[in-house]
């Protein structure tokens, strides 16, 4: 017999989900809709009159090829922010697993970056890379390398992506150690019973059981190279040289704020919306069938 | 195949000694069952011959090779885990040929191996499934059927039973037995199951706190216990115990009562009687005030007092008893089935 039980209609749980609800509301969905809107207007620069344009922003978006390269430079920067740090995350933990002494020093030291704010993660690596004064150029010189990215548009963006790759090693090393550790021991024992070594335990063993980690780490830093990585490059390249180092979110504020296009600055805002949007519709869909092995 | 010998062999965590001294020699195509209670040291003991844990002092030997030093790889060796340690990601199939591919085994011959295991271990039908798919009896047979298609010189079971509901334990219990029977591998066998170990093993090696309490057969350990720690922990219901003084081949009962013993030695001793030896006669010297009756069907345990003192004492008696709660019963025992223990060291007295 189906049991129903019958809860008197109250005000309580409404008034328990508002606070939710209504930072919800205010903080992303009405500046969301108001970029929405603001990507259907034309604006002079001067602030003196708007035109309601419909798709014309978008139009113009999609010709332009500054924008397009700047699609292509995002790509390039994401793929390879989230290739370095989790292959050195992935490292990391696969040599944190064997420590013994010292292995909570060991851990917490390699979580420190992560709680170093982007800008100032910015800051250091142009102090350590300053042609005239930086340490790694003086080192490069003996290499027979000339380091300026302040001129060299490749060694500007190697640095970005170096930056962004440290920052987040440290989020990207926890999720995996955490995902090493769930393995059972007698696993990898067994695997070691029958007969294979570190390096064969790790790809055929360690690497397909924390498969779906890898998945959702590989979301989470290509959402972080789109959009979080702005304060590092504000603070190394201001997306200089040229435009070399310009990636869609860097452009949306130059565009915006520095160019005072601020249609087109809105309607660059609402791609990278759809952008994240259609990446964790992905995440959820493939995480949760992956998860369960 | 091969006999595995065991000299000597420590085991420390720092400072802490956990075994202590294991000697053991262990016959090819034997069947040993390590027995304890949990924190014996008895997995510990197990995995060092795995060579998943280190030997601190002594030696291991598996087929007269000195194997302190070689990797788990080396040994030729397989385990089967309590918790199975399937690989999840893999099929049944790919579990099973996992160890033989990495020994660069021909394609056909690791075929020929696992559809032979699968044949013998009647789990063919799900050689496609994942690990999940399989039932808690079907993992286990699967974590069996990768031990032995490696065709290993030794077998190493640590509680592979443990998970597994009762019956389902009886029947996989008397399936592993058949199976080492009939391949002939010398095996070690760990548990805390003490009928587990009567049932499955040639011979016994019963742990505790580390140092070996006795080594033999299962009937040598009910005939004979070593010390009080056997005597209790084989045999279900365990063994009584009472403070008895010995003189002239007598017993001295803490009621008063008169037991004739086999024993040349007198003073103070710790009496062993197994409750299915003791036996109901009205001039026993033995009173027991009946506190509680158990049926079993086929026999019913009495569980009492020995009378006028604080000492609980069971009994088994074959058949039906309905009543008495609150009366006395008389029980005798024969000289021959009585156990002596030293009160202090707990070891058996020479008879």
């Amino acid at each position: 017999m189906l049991k129903r039980v019958h809860f008197p209609t109250s005000a309580l749980p409404y008034l328990l989900v508002a606070p939710q609800i209504i930072i919800t509301l205010v903080f992303f969905i009405w500046p969301a809709s108001q970029a929405m809107y603001q990507s259907f207007l034309i604006e002079d620069a001067f602030g003196l009159g708007t035109e309601f344009v419909w798709f014309e922003n978008f139009q113009i978006l999609a010709t332009d090829h500054h924008y397009l390269a700047s699609f292509q430079r995002t790509a390039v920067f994401s793929v390879l922010v989230a290739a370095l740090s989790m292959g050195f995350a992935l490292i990391l933990a696969g040599f944190a697993q064997r420590v013994v002494r010292g292995a909570m020093f060991y851990r917490t030291m390699l979580i420190w970056p992560y709680a170093v704010a982007p800008v100032l993660a910015g800051a250091l690596w142009v102090f350590m890379f300053n042609p005239t004064l930086g340490i790694f150029p003086y080192f490069l010189e003996f290499a027979g390398i000339t380091w300026n990215h302040y001129l060299n548009g490749t060694q500007a963006m190697a640095l970005v992506i170096l930056a962004a790759a440290w920052k987040q090693v440290a989020y990207n090393f926890l999720f995996y150690l955490a995902a090493m550790q769930s393995i059972p021991n007698s696993v990898i024992e067994a695997a070691a019973i029958d007969g294979a070594g570190p390096a064969r335990r790790f790809w055929t063993i360690i690497f397909p059981l924390i498969s779906p980690t890898t998945f959702f780490l590989l979301v989470i830093n290509m959402v972080y190279a789109f959009f979080e990585t702005f304060g590092i490059i504000h603070a190394v390249t201001q997306g200089g040289p040229g435009t070399s180092t310009t990636i869609l979110v860097y452009k949306v504020f130059n565009d915006g704020f520095v160019g005072l296009d601020l249609g087109g600055s809105a309607a660059q805002s609402v791609v990278l919306m759809v952008l994240v949007i259609a990446m964790t519709v992905v995440q959820f869909r493939f995480v949760e069938r992956k998860v369960a092995y | 195949m091969a006999d595995i010998q065991l000299k000597d062999l420590v085991k420390s965590y720092g400072p802490t000694e956990v075994l202590h001294h294991i000697e053991g020699d262990i016959r090819d195509g034997e069947f040993i069952v390590i027995v304890g209670p949990s924190g014996c040291g008895k997995s510990t003991l197990l995995r060092m011959v795995a060579g998943l844990e280190s030997v601190t002092s002594g030696e291991i030997a598996i087929g007269g090779r000195r194997v302190n030093e070689l990797e788990p790889s080396a040994r030729d060796i397989a385990m089967v885990f309590q918790n199975y340690a399937l690989y999840p990601h893999m099929s049944v199939r790919q579990n099973m040929a996992y160890g033989l591919k990495i020994r660069k085994l021909p394609k056909d011959e690791i075929n020929r191996r696992v559809e032979e295991a699968a044949e013998i271990l009647e789990i063919k039908q799900y050689l496609d499934r994942k690990p999940r798919q399989l039932s808690g009896g079907q993992r286990q047979r699967v974590a069996m059927g990768r031990a032995i298609v490696r065709d290993p010189q030794v077998f190493l079971f640590d509680e592979p039973l443990s998970n597994l509901d009762a019956k389902l334990r009886v029947q996989m219990r008397l399936e592993i037995r058949k199976l080492q029977q009939r391949l002939g591998v010398t095996s070690i066998y760990v548990t805390h199951d003490q009928v587990e170990a009567m049932t499955l093993g040639d011979r016994l090696m019963v742990l505790n706190g580390g140092y070996v309490e006795q080594f033999g057969t299962p009937i040598e350990l009910y005939d004979r216990p070593a010390s009080v720690f056997v005597a209790g922990f084989i045999g279900s219901p365990s063994m009584n115990f009472l403070p008895v003084e010995i003189s002239t081949g007598h017993a001295t009962l803490p009621g008063g009562g008169l037991l004739p013993v086999a024993a040349a030695h007198s003073g103070a001793a710790t009496l062993g009687l197994r409750p299915e030896h003791l036996k109901e006669d009205e001039n026993g010297p033995l009173a027991i005030e009946v506190d509680m009756l158990e049926q079993l069907g086929a026999s019913t345990l009495i569980h009492g007092r020995l009378h006028g003192t604080g000492h609980s004492i069971t009994a088994s008696v074959p058949g039906h008893a309905h009543d008495g709660i609150g009366s006395i019963r008389r029980f005798s025992a024969a000289p021959e089935l009585t156990h002596l223990f030293d009160t202090v060291s707990g070891k058996r007295l020479a008879v």
